[in-house]
């Protein structure tokens, strides 16, 4: 069981997902509900295992499997584990278990499909993090795109078709030189193993065009600026779920990317190229919150801040110490619990009103008082207050930028300003203040259903920010193997 | 070579005398009956296909004084072919019901083309190959035109009739060229010939070798000699289509593999970057004209012109990984073919064609399942993972990146980002837009349910041992390359 822990991880969600689906029409739909569940959390309980089982001590990949699959091309099944790819492991089943929950009574139409498409795509994701085989890798990579593509297109908003397929063109483009990168490595190295080609030495003008096609892949997930403007598109047209695991995973995995390929594989370009990614980390960090600041819809808002605070990410990793990286990883996993958990409260008051413009809502704290103390929470993370995750992070990164470049330093502090004047600023709006209108007047508080996965994400987000030491005991010996790499030279 | 050994030919005259058997049978059977024809050609293409299954060798076997070869990638691609025209009779057996040409003659032209195709694949011969490819070519002719009365069909028909045979011209003429420089058909000598002569100022050999590449690219229909494909594949009644996009498109691969390969690879060196034009100019015109397409059919078709431009990628590399990239991925397009206008065939009915894209809409609603299977085969015509079609075109962008082509290996890439757009349209259709007009079920044969759920979820489920089709691939080509 031990070895097979990885694959069980990834393909019972997958096969969870068939099976949703073989329940076929809304007649069923309670059915499809209660078994995803109950592949979500099997799938959630079985990836704790990868926690508890883990080596703190060692930077090698563990729970490794390897099998031979198209050996004309060296390809491998060959899947592996280290400190930096096991927390985003668990941070994807458990947020598939809340989007479950979530998407409970608010789909009612094509149920099975819905959840069906979350299983799936829960596999192909944990299948990205633990791919250890480029082409592996890249399946994975490519195949979420396909289930994330419907959830948009069929339970999205008014415009969702332009969003679904801008996300789709967009993202394709930027993978399709990635898998260019790969078949250049592959004809250098004849393998296409992960590992193997941070071995490979790479010339430097091929380390330049490689970084480059590299980062059209992983930019575009981040998203970092100047092409992120797929992400506002495709996060106010989803349906609340999508956004979730958008935000909170599909967004981790150019940051993922660039920890797995671009920094150990391509370290002399990475460093040379490092001041360009740090100056767009830096326009994220300071334009795009300023233009969050004047967004008029929820959504619209949190994934502009999304961008910004995976600015802060980029930044971290650019300035290769284990400090910046480790905070960025930090910030990753807490962004994740917080944007998701944010984008489910802008789903429970949509739920109610249909509305996601902030001057349809006011006063919100006199009907829903428990809600507003739960959104209290997660503005407050998402501004950065001490004590939540959101703060780890930052922190970390600012303090790493300080010891390379102070101008760094200050400009990234400025999200300290801007996040909460964004974030608070749209609570402000939303929650206080007199009752607006009818529909305000007559909202309900939420639901135990909408409490259980709400107070859930609330324990992430203040364990994380009071004790952050068991996730950063994880990532230590990986993160020190990564600078090593990152800081030598390979030409 | 003087004894006459039948048996690597036994499957072509098993099926040629099927053919004969059933037109005779044909005869003495009333309307009512016609089901016999019908399974006694599925019985030949099966009896085919397992004739050549038996006789696999591994030794290259050389008969009929040196006219015919039998090596595995003749085997391989013979049992293919005998399967996808046997795919394709079960297809489209109620639909030519519905449409009167439930007959005899039908399966018959079908049989010969078969039988066409399969000379094709084991020339060793200009004539042979020639021969083969005309016999295959007037079954064509006939089958597009069997809708007699439709005015679209026969144009259709008239347009690829005329240029088809411009196209045999072409070869003809090419191949007698090449006969005045070596002094003879036989392609193994030929190849020895060449080999001598092959310098880059021989002026009359890139004459022979440009008009035997322009017949080549005419009958594979790859741009600028594409022209008959999109007319041909929209007028001919779908049953016709669908054979005319799926068996035809190997033996096409496997002339290529024959003549340009086998017979002139020493002149890989002029060949190359006229077949990078033909790949380039395929892969681009074919993606973006297809995005203007409303109807389904023509968009398919320039899709298959798209397909042909990256299965050209693999040949032009010139190494064996090349030519076994191209050959998987004119198998695996063959498949995706046969899905995508075997779904065509689904949606259609007696009184009414299911061809433009506009009756895909809400097909998710009307039926889940056949949405999920068109769903599954777009995925894998864009080359999105998890399907069959992204490890075909990995493969041929491999096998350009691996002779230095990194920038052809580019282009290729941006445009498959065109072509998942039209792809994309097609799945946003039945996805996202509801129904149009008023809904009737969509009723088919068990049989036709059957396999073409097979079909489409080979896409995905053929993942776990695409190791071992590709080691096929590998084997079957170097049992060409090797045996000159």
């Amino acid at each position: 069981m031990d070895s097979y822990l990885l694959s069980i991880v990834i393909w019972l969600p997958i096969i969870g997902g068939v099976v949703v689906l073989s329940t076929g029409s809304d007649d069923r739909a309670p059915l499809a509900r209660q078994l995803s569940l109950v592949f979500s959390i099997a799938a959630f309980l079985i990836s704790l295992l990868l926690y508890t089982g883990f080596d703190t001590t060692t930077a090698q990949m563990q729970f490794t499997e390897k099998a031979a699959w198209v050996s004309a091309f060296n390809i491998y099944y060959h899947v592996g584990v280290d400190g930096i790819s096991m927390p985003l492991i668990i941070l994807t089943t458990f947020l598939t278990v809340i989007v479950v929950i979530a998407g409970w009574e608010v789909i009612q139409e094509k149920t099975a499909q819905y959840m069906a498409a979350f299983l799936l795509m829960e596999g192909f994701m944990v299948g990205v993090f633990s791919s250890l085989d480029a082409v592996l890798f890249y399946v994975f990579w490519e195949g979420m795109l396909i289930p994330m593509f419907l959830i948009i297109g069929v339970w999205g908003g008014p415009n969702r078709i332009y969003a679904t397929i801008k996300f789709f063109l967009y993202t394709l483009l930027g993978s399709l030189l990635m898998l260019v990168a790969f078949l250049y490595l592959y004809h250098q190295s004849n393998s296409f193993n992960i590992l193997e080609y941070q071995d490979l030495p790479i010339g430097i003008t091929a380390q330049k065009l490689l970084f480059i096609a590299f980062f059209a892949a992983f930019a575009v997930k981040v998203p970092m600026f100047p092409v992120h403007t797929w992400l506002p598109d495709a996060h106010v047209e989803a349906p609340t779920g999508g956004s979730v695991i958008l935000a909170a995973i599909m967004l981790k995995m150019g940051g993922y990317g660039f920890l797995r390929f671009s920094l150990p594989i391509l370290p002399d370009a990475s460093r040379e190229l490092a001041i360009f990614v740090i100056v767009l980390s830096l326009i994220a960090i300071v334009y795009i919150a300023l233009v969050a600041l004047v967004q008029d819809d929820m959504k619209k808002l949190i994934a502009y801040s999304s961008i910004a605070h995976m600015g802060f990410v980029t930044l971290g990793f650019f300035i290769f110490s284990e400090q910046g990286i480790e905070g960025g990883l930090v910030q990753m996993i807490s962004h994740g619990f917080i944007s998701g958990a944010l984008f489910l409260c802008v789903g429970v008051l949509y739920d109610r009103v249909h509305s996601r413009k902030i001057e349809s809502y006011g006063g919100v704290v006199n009907t829903m008082p428990v809600f507003a103390a739960f959104m209290m929470l997660f503005a407050m993370a998402n501004a950065g207050l001490p004590g939540t995750s959101g703060f780890v992070g930052e922190f970390l990164v600012i303090l790493a930028a300080f010891k390379v470049n102070i101008w760094y330093a200050v400009l990234a502090g400025t999200t300290l300003v801007f996040g909460a004047a964004y974030t608070l600023w749209m609570y402000k709006r939303v929650i206080f203040g007199d009752v607006a209108n009818d529909d305000v007047k007559e909202l309900k508080d939420i639901s135990p259903r909408e409490i259980v996965f709400l107070s859930l994400l609330a324990a992430m987000v203040l364990v994380m920010g009071i004790w952050p030491y068991p996730f950063l005991e994880v990532m230590h010996a990986s993160v020190e193997q990564l600078v090593a790499q990152a800081t030598a030279n390979k030409i | 070579m003087t004894e006459l050994n039948i048996q690597p030919i036994l499957p072509e005259i098993f099926i040629a005398v099927m053919a004969c058997v059933i037109l005779v049978v044909d005869l003495y059977i009333k309307q009512s009956g016609r089901g016999i024809s019908y399974v006694l050609t599925l019985v030949a293409l099966f009896g085919g296909a397992y004739l050549c299954w038996h006789d696999i060798s591994a030794e290259p076997v050389i008969a009929l004084n040196g006219m015919f070869v039998d090596d595995v990638f003749s085997d391989v691609l013979k049992i293919i072919i005998c399967l996808l025209a046997l795919l394709v009779f079960v297809y489209s057996r109620e639909y030519i019901k519905a449409r009167d040409f439930f007959s005899g003659e039908y399966f018959v032209l079908g049989l010969f083309g078969v039988v066409g195709m399969m000379v094709m694949t084991s020339a060793n011969h200009f004539l042979a190959l020639y021969l083969g490819l005309e016999l295959l070519s007037l079954c064509l002719y006939t089958m597009v035109a069997f809708q007699r009365d439709s005015v679209v069909a026969t144009e259709a028909a008239m347009k690829y009739f005329v240029l088809g045979a411009l196209a045999s011209a072409m070869l003809l003429y090419g191949m007698s060229i090449v006969y005045g420089l070596t002094g003879t058909l036989d392609i193994e000598t030929v190849r020895e010939s060449i080999r001598e002569q092959a310098t880059a100022d021989n002026i009359t050999l890139i004459l022979g070798l440009v008009f035997i590449l322009v017949s080549l690219a005419f009958k594979i229909g790859a741009v600028p000699f594409h022209m008959w494909i999109p007319d041909v594949y929209h007028g001919a009644p779908t049953s016709s289509t669908l054979f005319v996009s799926t068996a035809p498109k190997l033996a096409g691969f496997a002339i290529i593999m024959r003549l340009l390969v086998g017979g002139l690879e020493d002149l890989h060196f002029m060949w190359r970057d006229m077949v990078v034009v033909l790949a380039v100019l395929s892969i681009a015109l074919g993606n973006l004209i297809a995005i203007a397409q409303t109807n389904l059919k023509r968009m398919l078709a320039y899709s298959a012109i798209s397909h042909m431009g990256f299965m050209l990628l693999g040949v032009l590399a010139g190494t064996a990984n090349g030519y076994s990239a191209g050959f998987f991925y004119s198998i695996v397009y063959a498949f995706m073919g046969l899905g995508g206008f075997g779904m065509v065939i689904l949606l259609s009915r007696a009184d009414y064609e299911a061809d433009e894209l506009d009756d895909l809409k809400g097909l998710n609603q009307r039926n889940p399942w056949y949405a999920f299977l068109l769903l599954l085969l777009m995925f894998s015509m864009a080359g999105v993972p998890p399907t069959i079609g992204f490890f075909a075109k990995l493969a041929v962008i491999q096998a350009v990146i691996e002779v230095g082509l990194t920038w052809l290996a580019v282009v290729a890439v941006l445009m498959a980002v065109v072509g998942a757009f039209y792809y994309l349209r097609v799945v946003k259709l039945m996805y996202f837009d509801p129904p149009a007009g008023e809904v009737r079920a969509i009723e088919a044969p068990a049989d036709f349910r059957f396999l073409m759920s097979v079909n489409a979820v080979a896409m995905v489920l053929l993942l776990p041992v695409i190791g071992p089709i590709q080691d096929l691939c590998n084997e079957a080509i170097s049992s060409v390359v090797t045996a000159f």
